[in-house]
């Protein structure tokens, strides 16, 4: 490979106790791709804030095109030619694509004058790499797809030779993510360099040539992709191999939950259920699939106590339930791992302790007549954070400060340490990356074994059939009827999930 | 330009924005007070001698931070779980009241039941006076912001026609004020000879009380947490409406107090300028304590400091007491920025 453009030396990063980045290295070729891959947490949102002058590195230095940059300064970073897309993109979004490009270039008093020019050269970039965009559209009325190609030519637009994208295939649908690719191959031919920050390790491999793999801020070793296989990549991603976990055949027990003929309003943001009837069987896994939007988050809201049925019933245990609240449902041991883990699952600015008994402050141990017993609440903590791996300075951090996984894993660790008879997981494994989900997976597992009846509510269809004894799918506020796990073809449930298989349904009822 | 938080502010970090902030306070009100025609070394110097330069001072000082330590208290506890009570004015009038209805004679009890007894019952009607715009939030989601600070006027006319009517004082000479409260009903001083009543004192246990209820109690932990996301309150089965309505009942009890100690310990009487707006300066207490309850204290000795202090700087200097309020709005706003910056920095994209 040709000449090295980007190379990092001894970085160090902490972060109080914690080692964000411990003397990493890397170097980047010209026309190179290299994927950084590591878990949530692993240091690769640290190490490219570090490359761009978005945080100072404790020691070591980057150079590029031979030269040292100037540590904490982005502007440095955008001069010597380095561009980055984030994952949440910075685009104003009541600007056109053209604006958005020359915004930040140079005086706004000549704004006229290059807007011209910079149409120009918009034109050819767009041209030249595939990137196809209107440069007079609004931003707001892009796809995320197209915004990405927006942010991605505002950096080739500033002479960016060095292209950062962090997990930019997040949030695209397959047929985008190919089209990024070809961009990106037609690119590196061209001679730009990319740094490809992922988890997924099938996108990794395609794209490629080189994997650095992060862990607990370490790179624990750079490969080639040619050499190397997606279960060597996840197996040292990890540290120790991880495959899906296996899921062991358990004959169900008697219904502990009952939905019967329920009905609810539609709010807001949730859309209402119609005449739904589903049971819970105790050690068995009910999978509820279906497109975002088609009733699930009233089922949640349901079972974690925040709604009650307009019309039909809930039992618990062959019983009605009549007084339904969200205090209730953690008395009735329902175990609520909630789809918005920032927002209805954790307090942003209370540590991990005060977090950790949000459900149970008034309860036994951590409450004695009105007083919260800290002590108490702290080795709750401290049990949490060893048992589920939590990676966390201390029991006081504030939790806004840990990624995303170790936000879950804490979650999982406060509702399952009670042994659950319910548990409600919706969207449990969203934006973690494989080696949490594989836990997620695992402890929902477990909790299974142990007998406990969990609804897993997921967009993600196989995770549904991985993990589900039994599936539902819902469409428009309906349920379809049940499935038996290995009875059902996603493609069959495709058809419950498009709403057409209910339309036959109801032909098939009238005829 | 952007916002990012530190994840780990150094003690520099911490400590040293909210120090230039008050240098920058005291660099501001130097070039206004030579606006005003007065040697600004002069004039900083008049406020810090009138504030604290003498026992007689001092003690004027400690007496005027009394309300602002309970209005302070008052709004800390109700803006730390998102009850933004503007109305702590009101609160402090209707507190007083009760005082002078209790203690102009009507009750022959001694001392020691008779203050408690106002105390508590002073308190019930500031906080009764803030559950109803508590409960206007809850149930049909009007802004207490309004209502809270729409309340203060409604109040204070109240005052005026009771003051006019059944609280007038027949001695009075037809002025608008109520007779004085009995011997039994005053706060006695803290020390014999020193002009300092136990309104003081009151104020400083219950700034501890409260630090100890945020910190120690579920119900302190509730009020932070449903402060802090309501969201996740919710979601976790606090009962918000319950907890917004107890932390109204305290801030309103709080806020009150201040009107009692200030007729019970300072004033004997109850008149239309009982307070120069405490409940407002309320505000500017909680906020440059950063809402600790501790804090409070602290901020609200400044306060009166500089209030105190001007008041006799303005005698002797002749530059205009308006000098303390444009402080304190300095101050507050600076501190404002402050406490952002010892948070977050700022960022070149």
């Amino acid at each position: 490979m040709g000449e090295v453009v980007l190379r990092l030396e001894g970085i160090t990063k902490n972060f109080g106790a914690l080692k964000a980045n411990e003397n990493v290295s890397l170097n980047l070729a010209k026309g190179e791709v290299i994927a950084l891959l590591g878990e949530n947490g692993a240091g690769k949102t640290t190490l490219m804030n570090i490359l761009f002058g978005q945080y100072t590195a404790d020691s070591g230095r980057v150079e590029v095109f031979g030269k040292t940059l100037q540590p904490g300064m982005p502007r440095a970073a955008l001069d010597a030619g380095v561009g980055m897309v984030h994952q949440h993109f910075t685009l104003a979004h009541n600007l056109s694509v053209i604006e958005n490009v020359i915004l930040g270039t140079g005086s706004l008093w000549s704004w006229k004058l290059r807007n011209k020019q910079a149409r120009q050269q918009l034109l050819e970039l767009a041209n030249r790499y595939h990137l196809k965009i209107n440069p007079d559209a609004k931003v707001s009325t892009l796809s995320v797809g197209e915004r990405q190609r927006v942010e991605i030519i505002k950096a080739l637009f500033r002479q960016a030779k060095i292209l950062i994208l962090d997990e930019p295939t997040a949030v695209l649908t397959p047929q985008e993510t190919e089209a990024l690719f070809k961009t990106l191959k037609e690119a590196t031919e061209q001679g730009l360099s990319v740094i490809f920050i992922s988890h997924k390790l099938r996108e990794v491999m395609i794209i490629a040539q080189k994997v650095a793999i992060l862990r607990h801020g370490k790179i624990v070793a750079t490969k080639e992709t040619k050499e190397t296989s997606a279960n060597e990549l996840a197996a040292l991603m990890v540290g120790n191999p991880t495959s899906p976990p296996a899921v062991v055949k358990r004959k169900s027990g008697p219904v502990v939950m009952e939905f019967l003929n329920v009905s609810t309003e539609t709010q807001h943001h949730s859309k209402g259920l119609k005449n739904v009837s589903m049971r819970l069987c105790s050690g068995e896994i009910v999978g509820l699939a279906g497109v975002s939007g088609n009733g699930q988050t009233s089922i949640a809201n349901l079972f974690a106590g925040l709604i009650t049925p307009s019309e039909g019933e809930l039992y618990l245990d062959g019983k009605p339930i009549e007084r339904w609240s969200p205090r209730q449902s953690v008395l009735r041991g329902i175990a609520r791992i909630p789809e918005d883990r920032h927002h209805a699952g954790t307090v942003a600015d209370f540590s991990l302790t005060e977090n950790s008994i949000i459900e149970r402050y008034r309860d036994q141990p951590f409450a004695h007549h009105g007083w919260v017993n800290w002590q108490a609440a702290a080795s709750f903590t401290k049990e949490l954070i060893k048992q589920y791996d939590v990676r966390c300075p201390g029991p006081n951090t504030r939790i806004r400060l840990l990624s995303g996984g170790n936000m879950q894993k804490l979650i999982l660790g406060r509702v399952l340490q009670n042994n659950p008879r319910v548990i409600l997981a919706h969207q449990p494994s969203r934006g973690l990356d494989i080696g949490a989900v594989h836990y997620v997976h695992k402890q929902l597992l477990e909790a299974r074994q142990k007998g406990a009846a969990i609804i897993l509510i997921s967009e993600d269809l196989d995770e549904i059939l991985q993990l589900s004894d039994i599936i539902y799918v819902s469409s428009e506020g309906r349920l379809s009827p049940a499935f038996q796990r290995g009875k059902v073809t996603p493609s069959q449930l495709g058809g419950w999930m498009s709403g057409a298989s209910f339309a036959e349904q109801e032909t098939m009822h009238a005829s | 330009m952007r916002l990012e938080a530190i994840p780990h502010p150094s003690l520099s970090r911490r400590f040293l924005p909210p120090i230039l902030a008050l240098a920058s306070t005291v660099f501001i009100a130097s070039l206004l007070a030579m606006v005003a025609g007065g040697n600004p070394f002069a004039v900083l110097g008049l406020i810090i001698k009138g504030a604290v330069g003498s026992k007689f001072a001092l003690l004027e000082t400690l007496n005027r931070a009394t309300p602002l330590i309970f209005t302070g208290l008052s709004v800390a506890v109700a803006f730390r779980a998102k009850l933004w009570n503007i109305g702590a004015e009101a609160q402090l009038y209707s507190g007083a009241v009760v005082a002078v209805i209790m203690g102009t004679g009507a009750l022959a009890w001694s001392p020691s039941v008779l203050i408690p007894a106002m105390i508590i019952c002073s308190m019930s009607a500031g906080a009764l006076l803030l559950l109803i715009p508590t409960l206007l939030k809850t149930r049909l989601g009007v802004d207490e912001v309004v209502t809270t600070l729409l309340l203060n006027f409604i109040f204070l006319l109240l005052v005026s026609l009771l003051l006019e009517g059944p609280l007038k004082d027949p001695m009075g000479m037809g002025w608008p004020k109520s007779a004085r409260l009995i011997a039994e009903a005053r706060l006695p001083r803290i020390v014999d000879g020193l002009r300092l009543h136990w309104g003081f004192g009151i104020a400083l246990i219950a700034a501890v009380i409260i630090w100890i209820v945020n910190t120690k109690t579920t119900f302190g932990y509730a009020m932070r947490a449903v402060g802090f996301n309501a969201e996740a309150a919710r979601y976790a089965g606090m009962p918000i409406n319950l907890i917004m309505m107890q932390t109204a009942l305290l801030s309103g009890g709080l806020a009150a107090l201040a009107g009692f100690s200030e007729v019970a310990g300072l004033k004997g009487t109850l008149t239309l300028d009982l307070s120069p707006g405490f409940g407002y300066s309320g505000i500017i207490v909680a906020m440059l304590a950063l809402l600790h309850p501790l804090g409070v204290v602290g901020a609200a000795l400044f306060v009166a400091g500089i209030f105190v202090g001007a008041d006799s700087m303005s005698r002797a200097a002749g530059v205009p007491t308006y000098l303390a309020d444009i402080m304190l709005a300095t101050a507050l706003l600076l501190m404002v920025v402050a406490v952002l910056l010892t948070k977050f920095r700022f960022k070149r994209e």
